[in-house]
């Protein structure tokens, strides 16, 4: 097994996806289900570069570009919102914060 | 020539009463209403005398009232001489009942409303005779149905005369669905409703001397106008129709609306040639029809029920003539009938107007010395009706009567027995009304001189008319009829005098008469007091379990259990739906996300095994 | 080499990721998230994605990440405490990420066409000179758009982060 095979590195994006996804659906504290969030970010930008080489193209690490720029602005937006949430809240937990309910 | 204008004056004082008649004060309300007929009249005798001789038909075509497939109904009006007959008798009949009118119902309320729906009744009357086909004459037909239903309960403060009303309404319904399912026959056959195309269609088909389509056509046709013009089965509705105003009465229930199952079959003369059995049908029905209703009419005590079993019983004589084929015959004695029996009628109105609204002839009498016009007026129109010699009466029936014997000879014997038992019971209502002495608690008076005028002007023609030579006038529309001889003629006519002696003898001669032949015939005389008990039989076997039908099946069982269920049902069944699926929302956004996984992952199983979303 | 490589830095990333979601303290699970950027970094080398690699650490790791950490400080947030009520999310989460996993293996060993082997410096359409011919030529228009959402996103975190002026 000399080179690694392109598929595994689709199967790492994966799985840290599912990670990701974990995270979100576990944790009770929102920033670190918003950390969550930026790891299936980071999983679907390794897709992304994996792609642009088996296509032997650029577009998908342009793609991924992008992804990150949304993410950092993504990031700004929600932390501050984060910040107001528990300004009126006074709680990070994910589950009090629940007044969409029916 | 413009046709349409003849039913567009009444159209027009319809709405012009309907709409601002409240208002109006009550000469304005008779200008338009009275002033609509006369110029409808008017128009008629200009028409009339500019299509002189009228040999052929005059048709007028307008637009193409439906189109729907290979089916054409235009709105076409058609003159020819039978059509003329008719208009002359309603337009004329018609304006001097509306100028009755104006004096009978001076004192009534809902005056507007009462000219208003007159003005209607006029123009679907003008409407079905001036028709050119059967759906448009269907209009008229259905039309003057709701005018008599909403004339009969115009009265609606008293529970008796909307139960008349609406049971008018309803024989005729049963009578109207026969006509349309004759209808849709003729559509099926046919492929047309107008009726010169059908006629040149059946001319080149065979006489049916079995039954056919032809037949099953013209029956049901029937059927609609034995429910339109009162015959067996059908007649329940006409004696309860009296609860109307008297002019209406006059108008619809014996000079025009009952007379339009007559014209009706007389219009399809050239369906009903070609079916010899319908033609026996209706020759029977006719003849049954007016010998029960004559008897009836022997025992009644309310004055305008004798006159409405007589026009029952003069309607069966009209249908006798079509039904043995004398259809000029037929028309000449609606026309005849037109006169005299709205004389009668306007005659007994003038009666009941000059004693303070009674009815009831025992307690009238010796009315004579009070209403001197009245009396002569309504004497010319007993005799008229009886057939007394040079009456129009008497030219109209022998006529028939003549041709019947023609037909089957045991016809015209049933026929002059009936015509005696007529002349004796409008004789019977004649002397109780007029001789003896006056057994109310009234102060009987003469009519104002816009009520007697009429009177006057119906009771020539009511003995005039006969010499109008109608028939021969008629004739080159029908088919050839034989006449029998003269001497039948006159046996009818004696006949017809000893109805009147043997009233007379009765009722003047020897008072008390009456009553001992009423006790001395015991159940006979009960049997037909209580006019054959008809409307208990039709109650007990029709309408009481079509009404529990009703309310039982229909509405408990399908219509609270099964629709009210089903919707209701559906209601309650999704909200608990709803319920269930509302615990989703529990706003906790892990169950969100989870559920949002859970989507995904089944997205992407069905695309995995649809082959990879190619 | 490659090999040893990927297999070194993909172990890194599965287990900071691991780490992410089993930690109680936000801080530690920010520490890892660090550490899953960096080694997908060397990845991203790895798939000849030189320019890419570096704004990953540059920008998501050196400034995204400096971001949450300060406002973890912030906020002050401590360690979780157990509990919540999501128990749905608790029995089914497991088994779902699972049928996931295993799911998009399937998919991409059976669907994907032939996929070429990972060797460093295979592709080098990677460098700053390509992705930037392609950034200002064919992907002009949505540049400029992301350049206004965040101007956007500082307009809008600094209006929703400021206190009150009481």
């Amino acid at each position: 097994m000399h080179h690694v095979p392109l598929s595994w590195y689709l199967i790492l994006s994966a799985i840290l996806f599912a990670l990701g996804i974990a995270g979100f659906i576990y944790r009770k504290n929102i920033i670190t289900v918003f950390m969550s969030i930026e790891l299936m970010l980071n999983a679907v930008n390794l897709s992304f570069v994996a792609f642009a080489y088996q296509l032997r193209q650029v577009d998908g690490q342009i793609y991924a570009f992008f992804v990150m720029v949304v993410a950092a602005a993504e990031a700004a937006v929600g932390l501050a919102i984060i910040l107001t949430v528990f300004k009126n809240r006074k709680t990070l937990q994910i589950d009090e914060i629940d007044s969409m309910k029916l | 020539m413009n046709l349409w204008l003849i039913p567009l004056f009444p159209l027009l004082g319809f709405l012009i009463n309907g709409i601002w008649g409240r208002r109006f004060s009550k000469a304005l309300v008779n200008l338009f209403a009275v002033g609509s007929v006369v110029a409808s009249f008017a128009y008629v005798l200009w028409v009339l005398s500019a299509l002189y001789p009228l040999t052929t038909a005059h048709t007028e075509t307008y637009f193409t009232w439906i189109h729907s497939g290979s089916l054409q109904i235009g709105f076409d009006l058609t003159v020819d001489r039978l059509t003329a007959i008719m208009l002359l008798i309603i337009t004329g009949v018609g304006l001097l009942i509306h100028i009755y009118s104006a004096g009978y119902m001076e004192h009534e309320g809902g005056y507007h409303r009462f000219f208003s729906f007159l003005n209607l009744f006029m123009f679907f009357m003008l409407l079905l005779v001036l028709a050119s086909n059967f759906l448009l004459l269907f209009v008229g037909w259905e039309g003057v149905g709701l005018c008599s239903y909403l004339l009969i309960g115009f009265y609606f403060g008293e529970d008796f005369a909307n139960n008349a009303g609406t049971k008018a309404f309803v024989v005729n319904r049963i009578g109207d669905f026969g006509f349309l399912l004759g209808m849709l026959l003729i559509v099926v056959h046919f492929g047309t409703l107008d009726f010169a195309t059908i006629a040149s269609a059946v001319a080149s088909m065979p006489v049916e001397a079995s039954a056919g389509v032809l037949t099953a056509i013209t029956l049901l046709l029937f059927v609609g106008a034995t429910g339109k013009s009162a015959q067996i089965p059908l007649f329940v509705w006409l004696p309860d129709a009296m609860a109307g105003p008297t002019p209406v009465s006059a108008l619809i229930h014996a000079a025009t609306m009952v007379t339009a199952g007559v014209y009706m079959i007389a219009r399809a003369a050239f369906l009903y040639g070609h079916t010899p059995i319908t033609l026996h049908v209706v020759a029977l029905i006719g003849l049954f029809t007016a010998v029960m209703a004559a008897t009836i009419g022997m025992t009644q005590n309310d004055i305008k029920r004798v006159y409405a079993y007589s026009t029952v019983s003069q309607l069966g004589y009209m249908f006798l003539g079509i039904g043995v084929g004398a259809y000029s015959d037929g028309i000449f004695h609606v026309m005849t009938h037109a006169f005299f029996k709205a004389l009668l009628f306007l005659g007994a109105g003038s009666i009941i107007h000059g004693i303070g609204g009674e009815q009831d002839l025992r307690r009238m009498g010796g009315l004579r010395k009070y209403m001197p016009i009245t009396f002569i007026t309504l004497l010319a129109a007993s005799l008229a009706i009886s057939g007394f010699p040079g009456f129009s009466g008497f030219f109209s029936k022998d006529a028939i009567l003549s041709a019947a014997y023609d037909y089957a000879p045991w016809m015209y014997w049933v026929g002059v027995i009936t015509a005696g038992i007529t002349a004796f019971y409008v004789f019977r209502a004649f002397f109780l009304a007029f001789f003896g002495d006056y057994r109310g608690h009234h102060h009987p008076h003469e009519s104002p001189w816009v009520m007697t005028l009429p009177l006057i002007v119906l009771a020539v023609f009511s003995v005039g008319g006969g010499f109008l030579n109608v028939p021969n006038w008629l004739a080159p529309m029908f088919p050839n009829v034989e006449h029998g001889s003269p001497l039948l003629m006159w046996i009818s006519a004696a006949v017809s005098i000893l109805g009147i002696v043997i009233a007379y003898y009765i009722y003047i001669l020897k008072p008390g008469t009456a009553e001992s032949i009423a006790a001395a015939t015991g159940p006979v005389y009960k049997l037909i007091d209580h006019k054959y008990y008809v409307d208990e039989i039709y109650g007990a076997l029709i309408v009481r379990p079509v009404e529990a039908f009703s309310r039982t099946v229909l509405w408990k069982g399908a219509d609270i259990a099964a629709i009210d269920g089903g919707v209701d049902g559906l209601g309650h069944r999704l909200r608990g739906i709803g319920a269930i699926f509302r615990q989703m929302q529990s706003g906790s956004i892990r169950n969100y996300a989870t559920w949002v996984v859970l989507g995904s992952l089944l997205v992407l199983f069905v695309l995995g095994l649809a082959g990879g979303g190619r | 080499m490659d090999t040893i490589l990927f297999f070194i830095f993909a172990i890194i990333a599965v287990v900071c990721g691991l780490n992410l979601v089993l930690q109680k303290h936000p801080i530690s699970s920010a520490l890892s998230l660090i550490g899953v950027m960096g080694s997908l970094a060397v990845l991203y080398l790895m798939l000849g994605a030189e320019f890419l690699a570096a704004a990953q650490v540059i920008v998501y790791a050196g400034a995204i990440m400096v971001l949450f950490v300060f406002v973890i400080m912030l906020l002050n947030a401590g360690s979780e405490k157990p509990g919540g009520k999501s128990w749905f999310a608790q029995i089914a989460g497991i088994p779902l990420l699972l049928a996931f996993i295993a799911v998009m293996g399937f998919v991409i060993e059976t669907f994907l066409p032939a996929l070429r082997s990972v060797r460093f410096g295979s592709f080098a359409g990677g460098t700053a000179r390509e992705i930037g011919r392609v950034l200002f030529t064919e992907y002009l228009l949505p540049f400029e758009v992301t350049s206004v959402l965040i101007l956007i996103a500082i307009l809008g975190a600094v209006v929703l982060a400021r206190k009150e002026i009481d």
